[in-house]
């Protein structure tokens, strides 16, 4: 089963430079241990210590936010497209307040 | 970025259109108090912002700015469909200096991008200023405003 996975600039040196890899899993956290598999390090940009998607990304299925759609459990299928994008946020704000608010 | 991947800036400078400054400026304006943000792109490798793409803030907070997850993935589509990539990332601070906080410095997520912060803390000037941050290293440069690069 191939999942087309589109890897944003800053996560290319985990893919030696490539823009677009595949892996296979029938859920989210399934395709991230194959990812992470052929590619290792990357499980680590994309999820935290406890288990839980990092903050730092937002993961789509489809055109569809993975945090609408299960997170870690959302299902996946053959020919589905994944695209990771590193999340854009910031501000005045300190950092620990800013994640509390980001409420992820 | 390598020194040979630059063509419209030399190193350590963001040379962007008066017109994209403005309009940057009225936006900050528009949203204060709260911050703005938004993305210019431009052609990949160029280095030259050329399309302006207000975004909204999803926070609408005074001291914090997220791009709309759905927002984020529709332009960056549309940036990919069109060869570009955000070449300048902005937002506002909207009561403190135009210097990327802890918080911008840990999100900041494309290498390749000029973040641009504007400052509306006073009413009548506006404090523009541009940073490269990667690997949570912040380094200043310059802005070079120049005028009709851009067609309006």
């Amino acid at each position: 089963m191939a999942i087309e996975v589109r890897v944003p600039t800053i996560l290319r040196s985990y893919t030696g430079g490539a823009k677009i890899v595949e892996g296979a899993g029938d859920t989210l956290i399934e395709l991230i241990d194959d990812l992470d598999a052929k590619h290792n390090g990357l499980k680590g940009r994309l999820i935290t210590a406890e288990g839980g998607l990092h903050r730092f990304v937002n993961i789509y299925v489809n055109d569809e936010d993975v945090r609408f759609l299960g997170a870690l459990d959302a299902k996946l299928k053959d020919g589905d497209s994944i695209t990771i994008l590193p999340a854009v946020a910031g501000g005045a704000l300190g950092f620990a307040a800013a994640a509390a608010l980001m409420g992820k | 970025m390598g020194p040979g991947k630059s063509h419209g800036n030399v190193n350590g400078v963001l040379t962007i259109d008066r017109a994209i400054i403005d309009a940057i400026v009225a936006h900050s304006r528009r949203d204060h108090p709260d911050e703005a943000c938004g993305v210019v792109a431009g052609a990949i490798g160029s280095d030259v912002p050329r399309r302006h793409i207000p975004m909204d803030n999803a926070a609408r907070s005074m001291t914090f700015y997220e791009f709309d997850s759905m927002e984020h993935l529709r332009v960056w589509r549309e940036m990919d469909d069109l060869d570009e990539e955000p070449v300048v990332i902005y937002h506002s601070h909207t009561a403190t200096e135009a210097y990327p906080s802890r918080t911008d410095i840990s999100f900041a997520g494309e290498p390749n991008a000029h973040y641009l912060l504007v400052s509306t803390r006073e009413p009548d000037s506006e404090e523009i200023r541009s940073f490269r941050i990667v690997d949570g290293v912040v380094t200043e440069e310059e802005v070079n405003i120049v005028d009709a690069t851009v067609k309006a």
